[in-house]
C-alpha cells in the first residue's frame, strides 16, 4: 500500500525532473497528471496511483511548498468534483482516456446540465428530450443554473429518453460538447447584479451515442453518483480557527470599536461559537473519513454552513454601520468563480441566500438526513408509478 | 493533533457501561426510585466505582486509579446522560476527584483521600453550589479558623450520599481547600429528580487541609473547568437519548393513517436536532481531548463546549416532549426526567451565557 512517505519521494523525484520555475504551466500540469500525482486515488494511467484518497493532501502540500502551479481547482470544481468521478465510474476506457487529463489540467472546463425550470428539487422530473437517430441522439430542452457554461467545453447532461416510463426510469446521461451549434448559453443575472449562472437552451443538439455515460435508461443511477460526489466535495477543506467568514467579521469587530453595540456583541459571540463548533464538526468528519469510517454527518455539514453564512453575512451588514447602506457594484458581469471574501458585505449578504438553495436546498437536505440517517419514512410518493408523460406539471 | 473520534478502547468502555446501566438503571426503575427512600442506587454505584473502576478512571495508577483520562471519563458521562443512572458520579468521580488532582498529589493527605475515592471506598462531593462556574470568585460561604470550619453551602450536588466533602473555605490565611467528614447535608427538593442537591452545614467541623492560597484557587478552578468540560458529554448523552427515543416513537406512532415521522414538519425538526448533535459531539470531544492532554486551549474548549451543548440538551429534551405529544407530558414516560436533567445541567457549572462571556474574553471579542 502506498504511504505518505512514498508519495513525498515521488513528488520529490518529479520536481527534480520538472522545475516548476522553468517549466511551462500547462506542460507541468500534464506531466504531473502522467506521473499519477494529479489525484492519487485514481487508477494508474488516469492521473493516479490507486493510493488512499486521504493522501492527496500530502501531495498537494508538497507541490504547494515547492511553489508549483496548481490547476486552479475552484475554476474547474464541477469537472473535478462531479464530472470526473462520474466518468471514472461509468465511462468507457476511451472516454476516460479522452476526457480526464484535460479536465484535470483545466484545459477543458466542464459544466453540469441537470436542473431545469420545471425540475429543481425534483430533478428526476426533468424533461429535456433525447431521441435516438441512428448513431446519434437529438437533444431538445432547456437547462438552468449552469455555472461556467459560458466558458465550458463539455457538460454532463441528463435527459429524458423514454417518457412512457415513470420518472426515475427512462433517463439517459451524456457528455455534451458545448461548442455544438445547437447549444445556446445565455447569462442568468441574479440578485447580486452579476450572472454567475446561465440558462442553456439545447435545440436539435446531436450527440454521438459514443458520448453516452452508462446504459440507455440508466441516467438516474449515473446522476446519483454525480450528486453523491457533489456532497463529498462540499464536505470542505480543513480550516484553521477563524479561517472563514467569521474571522473577517471578528477582525472588523476588533478594529472598529466605534461600530460595537451590545446586541451585535451578543450575536457575534454566539456566531463565533457556532462557527467554531461547526469547524470542529468538519474536522471530526474528516478524521472519520481518514480512519475509513465515513459518517453520515456530511449531509448535515452543508445545512450548518448555509445557516451560518446567512446569519454571519446579515450581521456583517449591520456591523458596517452607515456603510451597510452601500453596495459595491451592480454592474452585470459573468465571473468565472464566486468571490465571497473579495467583495463587500452587501454582496456577501445577497450571495449567501444561494447557500441554502444550490447543491440541494436545505429542505431537501433535511429530508435526506431524516430519511437516510434517522431512518424516518418518506412522504407518500404520488408520482412513483406514473409514466413521466402523465405527471401533472 | 486533536483526536475527536472514539478509540476502540473507549467504545468497549461505552458498551460495558451501557449494558450495566440498561440492566440496572432501566427507565422504569430510575423513575420509581425518584420517589423512594433511596433516591441513589448505592449498590449500582459500588459496581460502577469499585468493580468497573470508574470512580478513579482518570486518576493515575500510582494514586490508585485506572490511569485513563478525561477522554474515557467523558464517554462514561455520555452513558450517564443517556441513562440518568442514579449514582454520584459527577459529585465524586468528577468534581471532588478533579479538585484533589489539582492539589499537590505528593502530599499524604491528598493522595490518601484520592486513593479512597478512586477505589470507591468513600463517596466525595465538592462543597460549592452546583451553579459555580470556572473563573468565578472563590466562594466565601465557609470560614475557617485554626482548622475548624463553619458555614453553610446551598445546592451541593451528590452531597447527601457523600462521606467526605472537599470544602472551599476562607480563613485568615486566605482561600483553602479542606477535606471534611463531619457535616450535615439536607436534601432540597430539586428540579432534577435524578441528581440530588443538598444544603450542607458545617458547625465547628474539623477539616484536613488539602491546599491553600493560590493552589487552592487553582485546584478549585481545575475541578470546575474539568467538571464543566465533562458535563458537556453528559449533555450530549441526554440529547442523544432524546433524539433516539423520539425518532423511534415517531416511526411507530400513527395518525392520519401514516407514521407521524413521515410528515416533513416533524422530520425537519428532527434533522435539525441531529445536526445540533453533530456539532455538540465535536465540541464535547474537543473539550474531553484538550482536558486529557492539558492543552493550552482548554479554557476555550470548555467554554465552547458549554456554550454549545447545554442549550442543545435542553432543546433535544423539549423537542422530545413536544414530539411525543400527550404521552410526553405524563409522569409515567421518562422524557420529563431528561428535561429536568437538561434544564438543571444548563445552570450547572456556568450557564451558556456565562460561558459565552468567558469565550468573548478568551478570543478577544471585547464587549461594546
Amino acid at each position: 500500500m502506498t504511504t505518505a512517505e512514498d508519495l513525498r519521494a515521488k513528488v520529490g523525484e518529479f520536481l527534480a525532473a520538472h522545475d516548476p520555475k522553468t517549466t511551462d504551466r500547462l506542460e507541468f500540469l500534464r506531466a504531473r497528471f502522467d506521473a499519477g500525482l494529479a489525484w492519487v486515488h485514481y487508477p494508474e494511467g488516469l492521473g493516479g496511483l490507486n493510493a488512499p484518497r486521504e493522501l492527496q493532501s500530502v501531495v498537494d502540500a508538497e507541490f504547494a511548498k515547492a511553489g508549483a502551479p496548481d490547476n486552479n481547482p475552484r475554476r474547474i470544481g464541477i469537472g473535478l468534483g462531479m464530472a470526473a468521478p462520474t466518468i471514472l465510474a461509468f465511462g468507457t476506457e476511451e472516454q476516460k482516456k479522452r476526457y480526464l487529463r484535460p479536465l484535470w489540467t483545466g484545459e477543458e472546463v466542464w459544466c453540469q446540465l441537470f436542473s431545469e425550470p420545471g425540475a429543481g428539487s425534483d430533478l428526476a422530473a426533468l424533461g429535456t428530450r433525447a431521441v435516438r437517430d441512428g448513431d446519434h441522439w437529438v437533444i431538445d430542452g432547456q437547462k438552468v443554473w449552469t455555472s461556467v457554461a459560458h466558458i465550458a467545453r463539455f457538460a454532463i447532461l441528463v435527459t429524458r429518453s423514454d417518457p412512457e416510463q415513470p420518472k426515475h426510469r427512462g433517463m439517459t446521461y451524456f457528455i455534451c460538447d458545448m461548442t455544438d451549434p445547437g447549444v445556446d448559453v445565455r447569462p442568468l443575472r441574479q440578485l447580486t447584479g452579476e450572472a454567475e449562472f446561465n440558462e442553456v437552451f439545447l435545440s436539435g443538439v446531436r450527440i454521438p451515442d459514443a458520448n453516452r455515460l452508462g446504459a440507455v435508461g440508466e441516467g438516474w443511477k449515473v446522476a446519483t453518483t454525480t450528486l453523491m460526489n457533489e456532497r463529498v466535495a462540499i464536505g470542505g477543506n480543513a480550516m484553521p480557527r477563524e479561517g472563514g467568514l467569521i474571522g473577517m467579521v471578528a477582525n472588523t469587530w476588533r478594529d472598529r470599536p466605534d461600530l460595537r453595540t451590545p446586541d451585535l456583541h451578543e450575536r457575534l459571540v454566539r456566531l463565533w461559537a457556532e462557527s467554531e463548533a461547526t469547524r470542529l464538526a468538519g474536522t471530526r468528519l474528516r478524521q472519520q473519513l481518514a480512519a475509513g469510517h465515513p459518517g453520515p454527518e456530511g449531509s448535515a455539514m452543508k445545512l450548518a454552513f448555509a445557516r451560518l453564512q446567512q446569519a454571519l453575512t446579515g450581521l456583517e451588514v449591520e456591523l458596517a454601520g452607515q456603510d451597510g447602506l452601500r453596495y459595491d457594484d451592480w454592474t452585470m458581469r459573468r465571473p468565472e468563480k464566486v468571490d465571497m471574501l473579495g467583495r463587500e458585505p452587501g454582496y456577501r449578504y445577497l450571495r449567501a441566500k444561494g447557500n441554502s438553495i444550490e447543491g440541494g436546498t436545505s429542505e431537501v437536505l433535511r429530508n435526506i438526513i431524516s430519511e437516510r440517517v434517522l431512518g424516518l419514512p418518506s412522504e407518500p410518493r404520488v408520482d412513483k408509478d406514473v409514466a413521466w408523460k402523465d405527471l401533472p406539471r | 493533533m486533536t483526536d475527536l473520534l472514539y478509540s476502540d478502547v473507549e467504545e468497549d468502555l461505552r458498551s460495558s457501561v451501557r449494558d450495566l446501566f440498561a440492566d440496572k438503571a432501566a427507565a422504569a426503575s430510575v423513575l420509581a426510585r425518584t420517589e423512594s427512600e433511596e433516591p441513589y442506587d448505592l449498590k449500582l454505584w459500588r459496581t460502577v466505582a469499585a468493580e468497573l473502576g470508574l470512580a478513579g478512571l482518570h486518576v493515575p495508577e500510582e494514586l490508585g486509579g485506572q490511569g485513563a483520562s478525561t477522554r474515557e471519563l467523558a464517554v462514561v458521562l455520555e452513558e450517564l446522560g443517556r441513562s440518568l443512572a442514579p449514582v454520584p458520579l459527577l459529585g465524586s468521580a468528577v468534581l471532588a476527584t478533579s479538585a484533589l488532582l489539582g492539589c499537590d498529589t505528593a502530599a499524604d493527605e491528598v493522595s490518601a483521600l484520592l486513593r479512597r475515592l478512586a477505589a470507591g471506598e468513600v463517596i466525595g462531593a465538592l462543597a460549592v453550589a452546583l451553579t459555580t462556574w470556572p473563573g468565578s470568585p472563590f466562594p466565601a460561604a465557609v470560614s475557617v479558623s485554626g482548622g475548624v470550619l463553619n458555614g453553610q453551602v446551598g445546592l451541593v450536588a451528590d452531597a447527601s450520599v457523600a462521606d467526605v466533602l472537599v470544602v472551599a473555605a476562607t480563613g485568615p490565611d486566605g482561600p483553602a481547600l479542606y477535606a471534611v467528614d463531619d457535616f450535615t447535608a439536607t436534601e432540597v427538593t430539586s428540579l432534577d429528580l435524578t441528581r440530588r442537591l443538598a444544603d450542607v452545614t458545617l458547625s465547628g467541623a474539623s477539616g484536613t487541609l488539602l491546599a491553600s492560597g493560590a493552589q487552592a484557587v487553582a485546584a478549585l478552578n481545575h475541578a470546575l473547568t474539568a467538571g464543566a468540560g465533562l458535563l458537556a458529554s453528559e449533555q450530549l448523552g441526554v440529547a442523544q437519548w432524546c433524539l433516539d427515543e423520539t425518532v423511534a416513537y415517531v416511526k411507530q406512532r400513527y395518525q392520519f393513517g401514516r407514521p407521524v415521522g413521515s410528515f416533513q414538519a416533524l422530520k425537519h425538526r428532527l434533522a435539525d436536532l441531529y445536526l445540533e448533535l453533530v456539532t455538540a459531539r465535536a465540541t464535547a470531544r474537543y473539550a474531553a481531548d484538550t482536558l486529557a492532554s492539558g492543552d493550552d486551549d482548554v479554557p476555550v474548549a470548555v467554554a465552547l463546549a458549554q456554550s454549545t451543548c447545554a442549550g442543545i440538551a435542553v432543546h433535544a429534551a423539549e423537542e422530545a416532549i413536544q414530539l411525543h405529544g400527550g404521552i410526553g407530558m405524563t409522569w409515567e414516560h421518562p422524557a420529563h426526567l431528561y428535561l429536568k436533567r437538561a434544564k438543571s445541567d444548563e445552570l450547572a457549572l456556568g450557564t451558556p451565557g456565562r460561558h459565552r462571556g468567558s469565550l468573548a474574553g478568551l478570543v478577544n471579542l471585547p464587549p461594546a
